[in-house]
């Protein structure tokens, strides 16, 4: 099958890169492997997640929004209800989209698909198969951005080109959920453990001043939600939907940023926990 | 057969040892395999032969001792050292959500190969693993058999130059599996290493030049087949079966005959030289067993000497 070996075709020389271990450079091949497996099995679980959104869209803001009549936007115009929460509603379709493909999706093909014990027997480390996840998780997010921005402009919902920004915002957003959440995984052993991640999510997707103004709550409650990652989304997103920007639109981004960044240390210092026993 | 010039091992093991809590999986092993040898690790399930293997391919980290393969440390190289590793893993992990040529593929491209490398390769090993007329089936609709020839072509995607196999022919047909040591055989020719794990004893007396017994993670003893057969056992095997409840009382009845007498529940083997020449001397004792078989003794009897169980429980 293949040629006679000789010696010299056992002696290896080691590469002195960093995260040599961890890592060889080719997250594409995980990537290319993802975008297959959608293709051929399971696109369906895609197209169902679009809906989602969009029907709470329909739901709350054309149906509840008939009640609601017009509230204040970010720049203090009065704008529809359905024109209020369209962006939250993005931000938490980003946040869950990517918490899911980081925890759940990583926690299966962890422990029951065996998907990645197989990628990891190959010249793959951890390292690209985290990449080629948390890209894959991205590209989804931005494919349902870019759907949801679209049902908002066919809703007469969109009022600047400048709320185009909210797909490009809505994948920070997504990274900054996807990077923390593959890290946390790490943590997990079981699926009662896994529920954890959505007793946390459900109260963060009500209470992130999603559906009404966070002056609603008392001051320390307030303190509270502006430390949690989604009221920083929702808010950075209705910002860009009405293109009314302020200093605290660098505030928001800045969070994600150091989520990011803490997220993607805390995911690589887990990697050999998370994919090697 | 032809012989590699003799360099540094391949494989070399020193004092390894795999720890989950107070569970030592793998107790302090020490092996060298020098290039282009098929080596065995020979063991009851749980005897820590699959930890060593995960260590030995990077994934699984040891508590403690050296190990190194092609001269590097699989834990600081692990994509170095898993680029000329084929690896057939116990239970197939192939990918369901793909089919069957781009599970070779896909595995393929993992290793960073190039396309036109891999379509040519992919239709070679279909064929290799006879599977070509199901090359755009899905995963799920194969046959367990089928599954693991699947495996075992995937692990060549990459033409590696050591072939870990875990437990290769579990599940497969008698004639598959001959197909399999054959195909196996070939590949150790062109010079590939071997390293593989198994509880049966007829697969180790056909593959392994040389072979460890393991139990309970440590290494109990070493050598070629013919090697342990004639250290630990003798060359015939008289067995023995007088009905379930007389194999263990008849047991006193045979001392002094044959160089070592082990009382089974089902039957009794008595160790000798020559098997004929103890039948006799049983039947002029005045014992009738209801059978009797002499056979060649085999690695199932070197386990049974130094563990004092059967290999398969």
């Amino acid at each position: 099958m293949s040629a006679q070996l000789t010696a010299e075709d056992y002696a290896l020389k080691g590469s002195k890169r960093p995260l040599a271990a961890l890592y060889s450079r080719n997250a594409r091949a995980v990537i290319a492997r993802g975008l297959l497996a959608t293709r051929s099995s399971n696109w369906l679980v895609m197209v169902s997640g679009f809906f989602e959104p969009v029907l709470y869209l329909v739901s709350m803001g054309v149906g509840l929004g008939a009640l609601v009549g017009s509230v204040d936007g970010p720049d203090g115009q009065p704008i529809s209800y359905a024109a209020y929460i369209a962006p939250a509603l993005l931000a938490v379709s980003a946040m869950n989209g990517a918490v899911y493909d980081s925890t759940w999706n990583v926690f299966f093909k962890m422990n029951f698909a065996k998907l990645y014990q197989g990628m990891l027997y190959t010249s793959l480390g951890p390292l690209d198969v985290a990449i080629g996840e948390i890209f894959l998780a991205l590209l989804r997010g931005a494919l349902y951005a870019t759907g949801f921005t679209a049902v908002m402009a066919v809703m007469g919902l969109i009022t600047t080109p400048l709320a185009l920004l909210m797909v490009p915002a809505s994948v920070l957003i997504a990274f900054g959920f996807a990077s923390f959440g593959m890290g946390i995984t790490s943590f997990m052993k079981t699926f009662q453990q896994m529920e954890w991640v959505n007793f946390v999510m459900l109260p963060m997707f009500l209470f992130s001043a999603t559906f009404y103004p966070l002056s609603v709550y008392p001051q320390g409650v307030q303190w509270f939600i502006q430390a949690l990652p989604l009221w920083h989304g929702v808010e950075l997103l209705r910002q860009i939907s009405v293109a009314s920007f302020s200093p605290a639109t660098i505030v928001h981004l800045g969070y994600f940023v150091v989520m990011i960044a803490v997220g993607m240390l805390l995911t690589t210092s887990r990697l050999r926990t998370l994919f090697l026993s | 057969m032809p012989t590699l010039p003799a360099g540094p091992p391949v494989i070399s093991a020193s004092r390894l040892s795999k720890h989950y809590g107070d569970f030592k999986a793998v107790d302090g092993i020490s092996f060298d395999v020098p290039a282009g040898e098929s080596f065995g690790l020979l063991g009851p399930n749980g005897a820590g032969k699959s930890t060593t293997m995960r260590m030995i391919g990077g994934v699984s980290q040891r508590t403690s001792g050296q190990l190194t393969i092609m001269g590097l440390d699989p834990e600081e190289h692990g994509p170095e050292v898993r680029a000329h590793l084929g690896v057939v893993p116990q239970q197939d992990n192939l990918d369901e959500e793909l089919k069957v040529r781009d599970n070779l593929i896909v595995y393929g491209r993992y290793f960073g190969l190039p396309m036109s490398y891999l379509k040519a390769k992919a239709d070679e090993l279909l064929e290799f693993a006879q599977l070509t007329d199901k090359a755009s089936a899905r995963v799920d609709a194969l046959s367990g058999g089928m599954k693991r020839r699947l495996t075992i072509a995937r692990s060549l995607i990459n033409e590696p130059r050591i072939l870990l196999l875990d437990e290769p022919t579990t599940g497969l047909d008698p004639q598959a599996r001959h197909i399999l040591w054959d195909r196996l055989f070939r590949l150790k020719e062109s010079g590939v290493t071997l390293i593989l794990t198994t509880h049966y004893m007829d697969e180790a007396e056909q593959l392994c030049d040389r072979l460890v017994v393991v139990d309970k993670g440590r290494i109990m003893a070493e050598g070629s087949p013919a090697q342990l057969i004639r250290e630990h056992s003798t060359r015939e095997v008289l067995e023995l079966r007088f009905g379930s409840e007389r194999n263990t009382t008849v047991a006193g009845d045979l001392q002094g005959i044959g160089d070592r007498l082990e009382p089974l529940p089902d039957r009794v083997l008595i160790y000798a030289h020559d098997g004929e020449a103890t039948l006799e001397q049983v039947t002029s004792r005045g014992l009738r067993p209801i059978t009797s078989l002499v056979r060649r003794s085999s690695l199932e009897d070197v386990f049974l000497r130094l563990t004092g169980r059967s290999l398969v429980d």
